[in-house]
């Protein structure tokens, strides 16, 4: 704590009275409607504090980046966003998640509500044992978004257009998910999550298991998408975050060390922990 | 007796010489060694080699002398034989003895010799099929020799009584001709394996999805053991179970439902069957549930879909392969299912769907004509081995199938890890 | 654009529901297998627990000539049908063996008929009324009591209840299970070490591998028909032997630890292979120095479980004679023996009332023995379990 107080009288600061999760400084293309407020937040595995005092707001229709070496708690930090953390039991939170005015942890938050309102991709693209078109049409059937045939044909078309998958497969919904290529995979599940018209889409380092082309068609899709949706990735590779992220947020050891607009990040960054990462000096 | 204590006189002296081989070749490889010249193997293995060379042939002499006896008739005098394979064994012993050179790779021809035993006990459980092959295709041919084929596999009545008759060349003295229909046999079978199934899949599989989805730790630690204890009881006990009690419940049942129930109906060998396989199922389904990958759990609730619906839509379709194949081999198991069946089902071949009736199974048919008093050649003895032919056609065919759908899920969740 | 929380929420009460739902079923169906494990074992300790006592009745028995030639004679008309028959029987013998005895008459605890024995342990009885009454006199005097069946455990088969024991089986089972472990054991654990490091991955292998699985699922009683036709009718291996009954349950129980032998052999790791084949072991010693003693812990819990299926088997056993009526323990793997499984079948075949309590006795006493040899099993791959 001393280092980032020491940084801050050394750097030039912010114009006005910080709120403790603003960025260090703002994106003024960016979109500034609130959609997820956390304060204070900690966590535990057993007796191991993973996450130590996060503060942090994330903007609406915008992409937020989590970066920092492995075991820093970014993905720690994603799963607490749609409570993907309750399937591990030996999990306690502290703190505040606010969405949409309401603790995402309270007891009365139906979590199951909450991961429909907070989707999520994850590192390995993981289509369901189904055909293609039901990868797709089983969440909004579910959730009776959809009731008529011809309405659940048009809204698998549009989530496999918004994915960019579409051209690629139309002449092959019934074949299984599992037929396609990793990085067609991974977009068949941006699809699938994008059907249930979620709010937030949460990414779980979505490229890392892909190669060079996929991941550059992902990142492209993941630009067009922050019109509809707010984002917020988890990525181990600097240069994606520099390139997607309108605001990146660096995790070490469990602290959120900085949190800034990604031009100012990585050309000038406030804290001297973030640029001895982004310059390569650990990691 | 004669035999006995020349059988342990041979095997006496056989030791006797493969000690000898042992100490003389090591004293010898030692020897050699002490005067400085350089060996390939150490003396114990030179040793070892010796003993084998001296015991081996000696004793595949003896061995295959016994089977030329046996198969061929040849009388050859058991003292003869065995003095022969000495007289070998101690040819065997100075070859050993020469053999201890340094030039000569002793651990190596061991090797070869070890690797030639252990691939021979692997032959063993292939003449192990083969022999149930052998056993049961041959008296069944007989036993279509004396039968139609056809009659056997569309016959309604099965009634071997007088066959014995038949077999001691008194035929005219029966009332009627022996007759030998399987279908109520097997229409019996398949009935109580329908009840079994009916009672054991639900159970079992329901009983898996909540150990491997719901449980916590601690009653997935008891109950697992529990299911083992379930599946460790004989089953014997089993129709023990059946017969003196819950055969009586099922006629009380029964009368007070207004229905009368025989003794030996088919329901309560049929319930405990299903309840013995309960285990069997449960344990095979509870690891391919739990083999399907996390990720796609994780996939489906990300979604926003309840626990339910993620074990209903993609857990369950995800492992039905594995659980076919599971439910397959319970079939196979419970088709061949023999002592649960002969305490608690009837012995009257009995063509109804009426479960509270007794009936009869393909099993106990097997038990009953090899346990009376007849000859082995009669025909209702050797017809045992034609029911044995089907069954293990039948439950052959149901491991296999079995076998390639469990091995298909494994394919498919290994090239899903990408 | 999205629903609120509460929108969502009302919606999802109705899947809610149907998800506990399907919680509560398939925990009803864990409750519902382990509620017949508790029937079945609380059923068996009410018909079985009786057989560990036996009724002893307080007669006056006297030694004289004419018991020597008719032995029902040495006890009184009165209690004669409430004593033991079998136990009268012996009388003569006794008399022989202690000469002195010749003349007196004494008080002695003898065992009582199995019917008196049922009727004192309040079961349905074929005692006549005046019987009944003899004995309830004979309860209030204190001369007839239940005392701990020690006969049960030291006796062989007999027709009389209250003769018979389940020593014979019990020997018959040792026997033959020595046989099956001696053939299954070493010819399993090398057909595993075969297969897992040495055989070449042909064509054959697959076969033997194949074939190996499809073993494991034979129905048993198929080995019987095996039994029948190849080791008694070919080999001429004599009939209802603890020879040709180990034998059989060895060739079943082969599968089983191959299959566990492999299990265990697969376990050890590649790299203590190949840091014995770094120090220049032979394939053969890495298996025999490395690989085995490693494995050793696995491969005796695989042969205690197959031990234990081997024991509690009995459709083979019943095809090749292994059914007898074994009076006399006999300790030779070439009399005529039965085994526990088989004796409490043929208990179970019995007509008498006592018969089945004698049964439900002899499967307390298997499982317990089963049990055990499980929860050894369990706790042996629970101590050596390592994790690599």
């Amino acid at each position: 704590m001393n280092q980032q107080n020491a940084d801050i009288e050394t750097r030039p600061t912010h114009k006005h009275e910080r709120t403790p999760g603003e960025p260090v400084n703002r994106n003024e293309d960016a979109n500034h409607e609130l959609s997820v407020r956390v304060r204070d937040l900690k966590l535990w595995y057993g007796n191991n504090q993973a996450l130590k005092n996060i503060n942090i707001d994330i903007y609406q229709k915008n992409v937020t980046a989590l970066i920092g070496p492995s075991g820093c708690g970014k993905s720690t930090f994603l799963r607490c966003l749609n409570r993907m953390n309750d399937l591990i039991r030996s999990v306690r939170i502290q703190g505040l998640i606010e969405m949409d005015g309401r603790d995402v942890n309270d007891a009365k938050m139906d979590e199951v509500a909450l991961r429909r309102r907070v989707g999520m991709v994850f590192q390995k693209p993981n289509p369901f044992p189904k055909s293609i078109y039901e990868n797709i049409a089983y969440a909004p059937r579910m959730h009776d978004l959809v009731s008529r045939k011809a309405e659940q044909d048009e809204l698998v078309e549009r989530a496999l257009r918004d994915a960019g998958l579409w051209n690629e497969v139309k002449d092959k919904l019934q074949e299984p998910g599992t037929s396609l290529s990793g990085g067609q995979q991974q977009r068949l599940c941006i699809a699938r999550a994008i059907a249930v018209k979620p709010d937030v889409i949460l990414m779980d380092e979505p490229t890392s298991a892909l190669d060079p082309i996929s991941t550059a068609t992902i990142e492209d899709l993941m630009d067009k998408l922050k019109k509809q949706f707010t984002i917020v990735t988890v990525t181990h590779n600097m240069q994606q975050a520099a390139r997607v992220a309108d605001y990146t947020a660096f995790f070490h050891l469990g602290e959120l060390i900085e949190y800034n607009d990604t031009r100012m990040m990585f050309s000038n960054p406030h804290t001297k922990k973030a640029e001895d990462y982004i310059t390569g000096r650990y990691g | 007796m004669q035999t006995n204590q020349i059988f342990l006189l041979f095997c006496g002296v056989l030791l006797a010489l493969g000690l000898a081989a042992f100490f003389m070749a090591r004293a010898k490889a030692t020897r050699t060694r002490a005067s400085g010249t350089a060996m390939y193997a150490q003396p114990d293995q030179y040793a070892w080699f010796s003993v084998l060379t001296t015991a081996g042939p000696a004793v595949l002499v003896g061995v295959v002398g016994a089977f030329v006896m046996l198969l061929v008739g040849a009388e050859i005098p058991t003292p003869y034989l065995l003095s022969g394979s000495l007289v070998i064994a101690a040819v065997g012993l100075l070859f050993g003895m020469r053999q201890v050179r340094p030039d000569f790779h002793a651990r190596q021809a061991i090797e070869k010799v070890i690797q030639v035993i252990l691939a021979t006990a692997a032959m063993v459980s292939i003449l192990t099929t083969l022999g149930i092959l052998i056993s049961i295709v041959f008296e069944a041919i007989r036993f279509f020799q004396i039968q139609s084929f056809w009659d056997f596999i569309t016959g309604t009545t099965w009634d071997p009584g007088a066959s014995f008759l038949a077999a001691a060349g008194r035929a005219d003295e029966a009332g009627s001709a022996a007759q030998f229909g399987s279908i109520p046999l097997f229409a019996g079978t398949f009935l109580i394996t329908l009840i079994a199934m009916l009672v054991a899949i639900p159970v079992g599989l329901f009983a898996a999805i909540y150990m491997a989805e719901f449980a916590p730790d601690r009653i997935r630690t008891l109950a697992k053991p529990v299911l083992e204890v379930l599946a460790g009881i004989p089953t014997v006990v089993y129709g023990f179970f059946a017969a003196i009690t819950v055969a009586p419940i099922v006629v009380d049942i029964a009368g007070w439902l207004g229905l009368e129930a025989s003794y030996s109906n088919a329901l309560a060998p049929g319930l405990v069957m299903g309840i013995m396989i309960i285990p069997f199922i449960s344990s095979l389904s509870d690891d391919v549930i739990t083999a399907v990958p996390d990720s796609m759990r994780q996939g489906s609730l990300a979604l926003g879909m309840t626990k339910a619906e993620t074990i209903k839509s993609v857990v369950l379709p995800a492992s039905l392969p594995g659980i076919i194949s599971a439910s397959l081999l319970a079939v196979s198991r419970a088709l061949g299912e023999t002592m649960i069946v002969v305490m608690a089902a009837g012995m009257r071949p009995n063509l109804t769907a009426n479960p509270l009736e007794d009936m009869t199974t393909v099993t106990v048919r097997i038990v009953a004509a090899l346990t009376g008093d007849q000859e082995f050649e009669s025909a209702e003895t050797l017809s045992a081995f034609a029911l044995g032919l089907v069954l293990f056609v039948v439950t052959l065919a149901l491991n296999m199938v079995s076998v390639i759908m469990i091995r298909r899920f494994r394919e498919k969740y290994r090239s899903n890890n990408l | 654009m999205s629903q609120s929380f509460d929108e969502i929420t009302a919606q999802l009460k109705r899947r809610h529901r149907k998800s506990a739902r399907l919680k509560w079923m398939s925990m009803g169906a864990l409750i519902l297998a382990a509620a017949f494990l508790v029937v079945f074992i609380g059923d068996m300790l009410v018909k079985g627990l009786p057989a560990f006592q036996q009724a002893q009745v307080q007669v006056e028995v006297s030694y004289t000539e004419q018991s020597m030639q008719i032995p029902p004679a040495a006890v009184n008309d009165e209690v004669r049908n409430l004593v033991s028959r079998g136990y009268l029987r012996l009388i003569p013998g006794r008399m022989r063996d202690n000469p002195e005895l010749m003349g007196t008459t004494r008080m002695e605890w003898v065992l009582a008929d199995a019917e008196v024995d049922q009727y004192l342990k309040g079961h349905y009885t074929r005692l006549s009324d005046s019987q009944k009454r003899t004995v309830d006199r004979l309860e209030e005097a204190g001369r007839a009591e239940l005392r701990f069946n020690t006969r049960f455990f030291t006796s062989g088969d007999s027709k009389m209840p209250e003769l018979a024991g389940i020593a014979s089986a019990a020997v018959g089972t040792v026997l033959t299970l020595i046989v099956t472990m001696l053939v299954s054991f070493p010819i399993g654990v090398m057909t595993a070490v075969y297969l897992e490091e040495f055989a070449p991955d042909n064509r054959l292998t697959q076969i033997i591998e194949i074939n190996i699985n499809n073993l494991a699922a034979v129905p048993s009683i198929l080995f019987g028909l095996l039994g029948l036709a190849i080791y008694i009718n070919f080999f001429g291996v004599p009939r209802s032997t603890p020879l040709v009954g180990g034998l059989t349950l060895a060739l079943m129980t082969l599968p089983v630890i191959i299959i566990a032998t492999r299990t265990a052999l697969r376990s050890v790791p590649d790299t203590i292979r190949q840091a014995a084949f770094g120090v220049g072991c032979s394939r053969w010693q890495v298996v025999r120095d490395h690989v085995l003693p490693l494995s050793l812990p696995g491969i005796m819990t695989g042969s205690i479980i197959g031990l234990a299926q081997a024991m509690g088997e009995t459709a083979p056993l019943i095809i090749i004679g292994m059914v007898a009526f074994i009076p006399d323990v006999s300790t030779s793997f070439t009399n005529a023996a039965t085994v526990m499984p088989a004796q409490i079948f043929t208990w179970a075949g019995e007509p008498e009332r006592a018969f089945i309590e004698k049964t439900a006795g002899g499967i307390l006493v298997l499982l317990a023995v089963l049990i055990s040899l499980n929860a050894s099993a369990v706790w042996m791959r629970k101590k050596f379990e390592r994790r690599w």
